[in-house]
């Protein structure tokens, strides 16, 4: 609504002279997040605020280290592959969790155990899918068994699996007798009411690693605010200390403020078009390989990467993640904008009086249109079917959607098979069904010599370039704004390290 | 009167009734709910489990009824986003809701009585046009326009109340006074023609002719029979907020019911819109009917009809 993002423009004009008052004296970061987190629990909810509560409030038994990408001991001190399906873990002695109880083996075979059995029901049963069943060999060492080969693994040990205090689970879907969730990690809960306010607290007992800190802070309190004027309101008005998620041009007129400190952080969340070729698509049109590659020279990737996204957004030209274990860009075909060439193309393929295709997104609508806009330029005409993430998912996996403008997190996963097997895989996302390509990616999840699968991921990515079954198009930033005065740091998984941040 | 307020009892049970047929019905429309809820990249496995934990590949009807049934036993269900009851849900922020709706009906009663009797008194002059204007500028507001105007003067630049969160009266001053404005133009308007018309009935002459002072003719005489079609007006509107703050409670984050079905709707969670749904036809009907028995109380032409 623009009309509502001029008023608060004023306001902004208005405030420019005001000081800002922040929560130094309490040292306490209260934080605005647009949505309510239905459990406090980080397996049984969706957002991505349950994910940034278990990093808070968890401990996983690795971690990445974020300088050198490699894993670094957390609650497990020394790991090996003892054979191709067993990891042998040794665990951290003297870590305590928040309720005073000891961790120890019990703690780590309960949890991998409750949240691998299906019939506990945790959100994203792929996080703990691959563990068969896990063994306590003593007091600190257990056997993870994996019922194949898991490349995986040591991506979800050291994001998603959290450990619990054995006796925490009670029953299915996360039921616990405890009052409130229980960690290790440097913050604890204070308080949680479904829909209202989260209170998180330093733990004191914090066990610090060089890779993950004691926090600094005292309090961290995370309230809803659905309505992001509101929270740059809060944000103006001192009630508020750190925002995420502003859209590009609130953030332009915050970063004038000398009171707010706006970033901008490149995210591992990527803008593709992926295109359906399979023999009941809607659009025969996009089976001929020469359209596809005109609509990867059609568009700008460049400028719209810059003039529209801005600052922390990286142009594509393999569809991942540069970070990402397995993501190159090397000997992959690139399709450089080129309308003249596009238009040749499809003049070749028959379409030289233009094409109509239907474009669906469910977000970055302005995205849309300028991809409609750089189409058009070329002949090809573009309906645009603006729809519910749901909605089009369900279209997607039914197959009869055209030409889908994704945003894809990779589940902050550093790895591609968080990724590409999804779309290419012949994984019910994929509208490609390419044989080859799913053959190829098939062998990627069958061994975990990182040699032999960083050189498949390079197949595959080379594949889906040279048939163009996709348009790669450029990464997104998150901007982020804090009080003046408040330290913090952003990383491209868009984990919010709390324990990381300080007032000044 | 016991045949006038059964057959209004009756009435106001299937109204209740036909509301929630046409609540499930539109919600189902909206799509598939189990996606929704499994979120980004689910996989199928993920929304294959929602919908055989939840049912969701029943009949329709057969849905309705079983959750009619639990019903009326008290039971209005699980909710599909937060996993725990939804009286629960619905007890925990019916209060806040109840809170702002009263706090603005108070305001918009403070605002419309003074303005109407000021408009009255002073029919046609200039007078008259500056408070109709005011209670214009209410309606012809948008609500959320209103409500980031307040933000920005009086809790952004003087910083006297809070922009969000319902921790103390002061955070629902903002809320009440933009629903409040927002709901001031019919009492207004009513309280205005009433006393027009009560101003010139022989009763009033005849407090005149006593030689009473001004004020208490209108205040005494006029105010309190202009009064009457306010109460029931009273009883829609108080119907209206706890149903129509949705918008409100999500600029000024003020976590109660209108919030809630917010969220419900992004979510489907079809259990807790039902029963959000319900509970506001109940209340809406409960209402008209104590306005309707009121007025056939007072009025025993009514009873008859």
């Amino acid at each position: 609504m623009p009309f509502r993002r001029s008023l608060i423009a004023t306001s902004l004009a208005l405030l420019a002279a005001s000081p800002t008052y922040g929560q130094q004296s309490e040292n306490t970061v209260r934080f605005a997040y647009g949505q309510s987190l239905e459990n406090p629990n980080p397996y049984f909810t969706t957002l991505r605020l349950g994910v940034i509560l278990g990093r808070n409030v968890w401990d996983t038994l690795v971690t990445r280290d974020l300088e050198t990408g490699e894993f670094a001991p957390l609650l497990a001190t020394e790991w090996q592959w003892i054979d191709e399906t067993t990891l042998e873990m040794s665990l951290r002695e003297g870590v305590s969790f928040h309720d005073g109880s000891s961790f120890e083996a019990e703690d780590v075979v309960a949890t991998l155990s409750y949240v691998a059995d299906p019939d506990n029901r945790i959100v994203s049963q792929q996080v703990a899918s691959w563990i068969e069943s896990v063994e306590q060999v003593d007091e600190y060492t257990v056997l993870i068994h994996t019922a194949g080969p898991a490349p995986s693994a040591m991506e979800f040990l050291s994001t998603q699996l959290a450990i619990f205090p054995a006796e925490y689970f009670t029953g299915p879907v996360g039921e616990s007798d405890a009052p409130l969730p229980v960690g290790t990690g440097p913050f604890q809960y204070t308080e949680y009411t479904p829909g209202g306010d989260i209170v998180l607290s330093r733990f004191a007992d914090y066990f610090a690693t060089d890779a993950k800190g004691a926090a600094s802070l005292d309090r961290v309190v995370i309230r809803t605010v659905p309505d992001v004027q509101t929270q740059v309101a809060g944000m103006l008005s001192g009630e508020l200390d750190f925002l995420i998620g502003l859209p590009r041009d609130q953030a332009d007129q915050l970063g004038t403020l000398p009171s707010v400190n706006v970033e901008s952080g490149e995210t591992m969340r990527i803008v593709f078009l992926q295109i359906n070729t399979t023999e009941t698509g809607p659009n025969a049109a996009l089976r001929d390989l020469r359209v596809r590659q005109a609509l990867n020279y059609a568009i700008d990737k460049e400028a719209i990467s810059s003039n529209l996204v801005g600052e922390g957004s990286t142009p594509i030209n393999a569809v991942c993640f540069i970070d990402q274990f397995g993501c190159t860009e090397e000997g992959i075909t690139a399709y450089p904008y080129d309308p003249e060439r596009a238009r040749e193309l499809l003049a070749e393929a028959g379409y030289a009086d233009g094409l109509t295709i239907e474009l669906a997104a469910y977000r970055d609508r302005n995205l849309s249109e300028a991809i409609i806009n750089y189409l058009g330029e070329v002949g090809v005409t573009v309906t645009l079917n603006y729809l519910q993430p749901a909605a089009l998912r369900d279209g997607m996996r039914a197959h009869t959607t055209e030409l889908v403008q994704m945003a894809w997190g990779s589940y902050s996963i550093y790895d591609l098979s968080a990724s590409t097997p999804v779309y290419y895989g012949g994984q019910p996302d994929d509208n490609n069904m390419d044989p080859d390509l799913i053959a190829i990616l098939d062998q990627t999840a069958q061994t975990t010599d990182p040699e032999i699968r960083a050189g498949l991921f390079q197949q595959a990515l080379a594949r889906i370039a040279d048939q163009a079954y996709a348009v790669p198009m450029f990464s997104l930033p998150i901007y982020y704004a804090g009080a003046e005065g408040l330290r913090y740091e952003t990383y491209p998984d868009e984990i919010l390290r709390f324990w990381n941040y300080g007032w000044e | 009167m016991l045949i006038y307020l059964s057959k209004r009892l009756g009435l106001s049970v299937l109204v209740a009734l036909f509301a929630s047929i046409l609540a499930f019905s539109l919600l189902r429309l909206q799509g598939n709910a189990a996606s929704a809820l499994a979120g980004e990249g689910a996989r199928p496995e993920d929304i294959a489990l929602i919908i055989q934990t939840y049912g969701l590949d029943r009949p329709l009807v057969v849905q309705y009824l079983s959750w009619l049934g639990d019903v009326l036993q008290g039971d209005f269900g699980t909710s599909y986003f937060f996993r725990s009851p939804v009286a629960d849900l619905i007890l925990a922020k019916v209060g806040n809701t109840v809170i702002l709706a009263l706090a603005s009906l108070s305001i918009a009663l403070c605002l419309a009585i003074p303005l109407g009797v000021l408009a009255a008194v002073y029919s046609g002059t200039w007078i008259d046009r500056i408070c109709v204007l005011i209670s214009l500028m209410g309606q012809a507001l948008p609500s959320f326009f209103l409500a980031l105007c307040l933000i920005m003067v009086f809790a952004i630049k003087l910083r006297w109340l809070p922009a969000s969160g319902d921790a103390s009266w002061r955070h629902f001053v903002l809320p009440a006074l933009t629903l409040g404005y927002y709901i001031t133009p019919p009492f207004m308007r009513l309280v205005r023609a009433g006393m027009i018309d009560a101003l010139g009935n022989d009763y009033v002459r005849t407090a005149r002719a006593k030689g009473l002072p001004g004020y208490r003719v209108v205040t005494k005489h006029a105010l309190r029979n202009a009064l009457v079609p306010v109460v029931g007006l009273v009883a829609v509107q108080l119907g209206l907020l706890i149903g129509g703050s949705v918008v409100i409670e999500s600029i000024f984050a003020l976590d109660g019911l209108g919030y809630l079905a917010y969220q419900s709707i992004g979510y489907r969670d079809f259990p807790v819109l039902q029963a959000v749904v319900l509970l506001l036809a109940v209340v809406y009907v409960v209402l008209v009917l104590l306005a309707d028995l009121v007025n056939a109380w007072i009025d025993p032409r009514l009873r008859v009809s």
